[in-house]
């Protein structure tokens, strides 16, 4: 089926297509930061993506998501440190460490309800911050630089930054189209229902608490991928990858783009991120802007980004009936 | 033998400072359903406005009850202009709407004081150790932040269990909706609550400021540890944070003090000075997600929802 | 409308980047990127040394080999990833000639890979991590400072010479401030009775430290704080009541931008260093009457002196090569000269592209005006090489 020409889809389109020929127009404008900038903006976009699917499907507020981030890098970093370099090794312990974290954490945390949720969450991604920060071997609280980029077979070289660029929008665009077959599948059905009422989803016969740990797991999983890009991306690693606000950092980023929507998450990435590099640019104050805006989107544009635009479409559509 | 005891009076200062805090959080939460990340920047604003006021005036402790005053209004504000509208929302909105005044107050503060930070000189009466036991040496400031919080800790006590409002907020606490039906003016009542938790907020930062200096995101570190000790303690509670608080305390400096040596006998000295801080703060997460497996509501629980 | 927002979607994404510039024909410029910490706490550190390498420049026209000098100053945070970002913005975006600056050990170490694998050249004006001193030296890394251990090794030196039979080590965990523990551990010859090292830069409170070091009873206790944490340690040694008591030896914890807040309590703290303001040289002499005369209120500190030095260095660099520096073989060769007046006096590099210098000891007085000024008591070693330099493959 073709898409609806709205002007919300239009928006995704040319940011899809944007993002896919940004290293032509980085090579024109000879500015390589642009393409170290945006392949920042693709992972964290992939990060968010996949906390969607929890937060905003699963309706599981967790404010500990950077843990895999920081699970999965240092699963790259130091597998890097030991001489392993092979991406056949990393990115699989990268994302089996992120799976069984996010078992784990899951099986315990989803006991719980609401701020209760919240808050075991962040104290198990702080455990983790705090067991990275005190293994002297692996630069404590200073982080660990990556010597060599994780190594596949021959052609492809993760150290040339447009290579490896695609390899992450390819990964981006994969971690959507997961999530989207997800959700649309009988299980995220069954976790969109579970999210609006629990009890109706069980009494009917759903194993609730098992529907919302496997999303939790797969949740973590891809974003532990994620961190095994960014720590490839970064060529270092510190626990900073993995303190509460950067969990804060990806909400907003979700909650920005608008959540429930499989797109939204990259929208409020791309957003939030290149806001802060133009606007920091230009005013030294930018998050005095930032913040209300935040607490407004909250309080008067549940959708985010992504929502307003469908509004857009909408309304444009009742004046061409009218 | 002194020096046990000086490091469970270390433990037992910084969990009462913990305890200043986190009574603010347990109260804003427990009767408005509300969580307020911006509880950090309370503590921040706090510190800022003693080392200005300090500076102005030239006396720390005139300077320390200017500051309070000026947290407690700017609590009030806060309340009145940003928190009212977040009350009812769910956590996540709470969550969200609050990180984007900690942004604020960072910038705000960033944009009023330079991106520098203050400090917060110690008049000489407290910068020196005092003797409180015969043999026994001790910081005069840490002790007398001991004695200040041991007094504001029980004039809360009194205010809670004792006072008409306390009355009240212990009726808000455990049922929010019947204290609104009784025709009890719930906005004011939670405009001087919220002010309340602001005003022990800014002097948790005040009193820490001569010790931790000034700075923007000072806010962040504690605010973290102060929800962990709202959790541990039970939503709502004001014994519980005490309990927690100190709890809390004596883990962390105790861990600090004694892990290195004990982690020592089995690390080189550098990886067991590594690992020693990480452990015990890891200790307290553990501890928090144990209680919340073990008991989800903490240990004392503020009546039933 | 819709045709606005994309409109605007475009405009953000042409915003994120500079104008298309024109492929490099002449060079016009020399273009330096300067890293350091410019906001919080430590922002005073970072200020103190642009002001020196402003004055630096200011001394030398603005101009090197004759052409205008262009610098960027990046601000690190203070954080090691931030640091990071920052230089790989100035590599690749602004593709700088030269870096210069970084406080921190750990933010340089965090920074060090996108500078050695652009052969961009980079002249550290403080951080001395043993790491670059020794396997991961580079052609093109330069240090105009010093290596972490060298100035513990002389305290320690010192603290020998004073008879001092036990000491106790505390400082904050991290790259320099465990190579600082380990250097005058290196020289001490008496016994370490016990060490602390404390979480950086958030732990600032270290009464649980200090009263271990008071159960420990040793003959000193040595220390490395620097910046603010500097400024707490010396307040809270007085507070624990072991000011007076216990004899204090430090390094990098006392110096002209923590001296105002310190005042009394650092008098007659001893502390070691390669440069102090009363070094009487000429270079010396006119920077520190130039940078109290255009900074006014402000003093020249070892940060500032070490960040003039840079600039001098790059500019004896860029003049040498008649500022054409397309062959990086030819700068390397005259930044290895070390061809400029230092306000230390001698300095020349070694096999690691790291200062050979002189240590002095240096102390708190009161000047004529009550002024809490440092002033040169001694000197401790002199030409002291760095103890990594063999393990630098570079000969």
């Amino acid at each position: 089926m073709m898409p609806a020409l709205t002007v919300r889809n239009i928006v995704v389109a040319v940011l899809l297509v944007a993002l896919a020929l940004l290293p032509l127009y980085a090579q024109l404008a000879h500015d390589r930061f642009l393409l170290t900038l945006f392949t920042r903006i693709v992972i964290l976009a992939m990060a968010a993506v996949s906390l969607n699917l929890i937060l905003g499907f699963g309706g599981m507020m967790s404010f500990g998501h950077a843990a895999y981030l920081g699970i999965g890098g240092y699963a790259v970093g130091m597998l890097a440190h030991e001489h392993v370099y092979s991406g056949f090794v990393q990115w699989p312990v990268a994302l089996g460490a992120s799976a069984l974290f996010a078992l784990v954490i899951g099986a315990l945390s989803l006991r719980t309800r609401g701020v209760y949720f919240i808050m075991i969450t962040l104290a198990f991604a702080q455990m983790a911050y705090y067991v990275v920060s005190g293994i002297a071997r692996y630069g404590g609280d200073d982080g660990l630089t990556i010597y060599k980029r994780s190594q596949f077979v021959a052609p492809l070289d993760l150290s040339n930054k447009t290579q490896f660029y695609y390899v992450c929008l390819v990964l981006l665009f994969g971690a959507i189209y997961l999530v989207w077959r997800l959700i649309n599948s009988r299980f995220g059905l069954a976790l969109q229902g579970i999210r609006s009422n629990e009890l109706r989803m069980r009494a009917i016969g759903f194993p609730t608490y098992r529907y919302r740990l496997t999303a939790f797991v797969i949740a973590g999983t891809l974003c532990g991928l994620a961190g095994a890009l960014l720590a490839n991306h970064t060529d270092f690693v510190s626990p900073a990858m993995m303190y509460w606000t950067r969990s804060g950092d990806l909400i907003i980023m979700v909650v920005l783009g608008g959540m429930g929507s499989a797109i939204g998450p990259v929208i409020g990435a791309v957003a939030l991120l290149v806001l802060e590099e133009t606007l920091s640019g230009i005013t030294e104050y930018w998050q005095i802007i930032l913040g209300p805006l935040l607490l407004l989107v909250v309080l008067f544009a549940r959708g985010g980004i992504d929502g307003l635009l469908m509004k857009v479409g909408r309304r444009q559509d009742d004046e061409v009936r009218s | 033998m002194t020096l046990f005891i000086e490091q469970c009076l270390n433990g037992l200062q910084f969990g009462l400072l913990l305890f200043m805090l986190a009574a603010g959080l347990t109260l804003v939460f427990g009767i408005m359903d509300l969580v307020n990340l911006a509880h950090g920047s309370l503590y921040m604003v706090g510190a800022y406005f003693a080392a200005t006021f300090a500076a102005w005036t030239g006396s720390f402790v005139l300077g320390a009850i200017l500051a309070l005053g000026a947290t407690l209004m700017v609590g009030m504000a806060v309340e009145v202009i940003a928190m009212r509208r977040l009350y009812g929302r769910d956590h996540l909105d709470h969550v969200l709407g609050t990180f984007g005044l900690i942004l604020f107050f960072d910038e705000a503060v960033r944009l009023i004081w330079g991106p520098e930070g203050l400090s917060l000189p110690l008049p000489s009466w407290l910068n020196r150790s005092i003797q409180i036991l015969p043999g026994f040496q001790y910081s005069a400031y840490k002790f007398s932040i001991i004695v200040v919080t041991l007094v504001v800790a029980g004039f809360l006590y009194a205010l809670v269990m004792r006072t008409r409002i306390g009355m009240l907020i212990r009726a808000g606490a455990s049922n929010r909706e019947m204290v609104g039906a009784l025709g009890v003016n719930i906005k004011l009542l939670y405009t001087l609550v919220f002010g309340l938790g602001a005003a022990l907020a800014g002097l948790a930062g005040l009193m820490q400021a001569p010790i931790l200096t000034v700075q923007i995101g000072m806010g962040e570190n504690i605010l973290i540890l102060a929800f962990v000790v709202t959790v541990i303690g039970g939503i709502g509670s004001v014994r519980g944070a005490l309990v927690a608080a100190l709890l809390v305390g004596f883990i962390d400096t105790l861990g600090r003090a004694y892990l290195p040596n004990i982690l020592n006998a089995i690390l080189s000295p550098e990886a067991a000075s590594t690992a020693a801080p990480a452990l015990s703060s890891m200790l307290i997460y553990l501890l928090m997600a144990v209680v919340l497996i073990v008991k989800p509501e903490g240990l004392f629980a503020a009546g039933q929802k | 409308m819709h045709k606005t927002l994309i409109a605007a979607g475009a405009a953000l994404l042409l915003a994120a980047s500079p104008v298309i510039s024109p492929a490099m024909a002449q060079k016009k410029s020399i273009k330096i990127g300067f890293v350091s910490t410019f906001s919080g706490p430590v922002a005073v550190i970072g200020n103190n040394m642009r002001d020196s390498f402003e004055l630096a420049l200011d001394h030398m026209g603005r101009k090197m080999g004759g052409l205008p000098v262009e610098v960027i100053y990046e601000d690190d945070g203070f954080k090691p990833e931030i640091g990071k970002q920052k230089t790989e913005k100035l590599i690749e975006s602004d593709h700088v000639d030269f870096i210069a600056g970084y406080i921190w050990s750990n933010v340089l170490l965090a920074s060090l890979k996108p500078i050695v694998d652009s052969k961009t050249f980079l002249v550290i004006a403080n951080a001395g991590p043993s790491q670059v001193a020794g396997e991961l030296c580079s052609p093109t890394v330069f240090s105009t400072s010093w290596q972490n251990d060298q100035t513990p090794q002389a305290m320690g030196l010192y603290m020998n010479s004073k008879g001092v039979k036990s000491v106790y080590l505390i400082g904050p965990n991290y790259a320099a401030g465990k190579d600082m523990l380990k250097g005058v551990a290196s020289t001490f010859k008496g016994k370490v009775v016990g060490q602390d090292l404390t979480t950086w830069p958030s732990q600032l409170d270290f009464s649980a430290e200090l009263a271990k070091a008071k159960a420990a009873n040793p003959d000193a206790v040595f220390v490395f704080y620097p910046g603010k944490a500097g400024v707490q340690f010396l307040a809270q040694y007085a507070q624990a009541g072991l000011k007076g008591k216990i004899p204090l030896y430090t390094a990098f914890t006392i110096d002209e931008l923590s001296l105002p807040l310190q005042k009394d309590l650092a008098l007659g703290v001893p502390g070691a260093q390669e440069w102090v303001n009363d070094l009487p040289n000429d270079a010396n002499k006119k920077y520190v009457a130039d940078f109290i005369k255009k900074y006014p209120g402000h003093k020249p500190s070892f940060y500032g002196a070490q960040s003039y030095d840079a600039a001098n260095l790059i500019a004896s660099a860029v003049n040498a090569v008649k500022g054409d520096l397309s062959d990086k073989a030819k700068v390397q060769k005259a930044l290895e000269k070390a061809d400029f007046k230092s306000v230390r006096g001698n300095f020349k590099f070694g096999n690691n592209h790291m200062p050979i210098q002189n240590f002095y000891l240096q102390d708190v007085v009161k000047d004529a005006k009550g002024d809490f000024v440092l002033k040169t008591v001694a000197t401790i070693v002199k030409d002291n090489q760095d103890s990594f330099h063999d393990k630098c493959p570079m000969k």
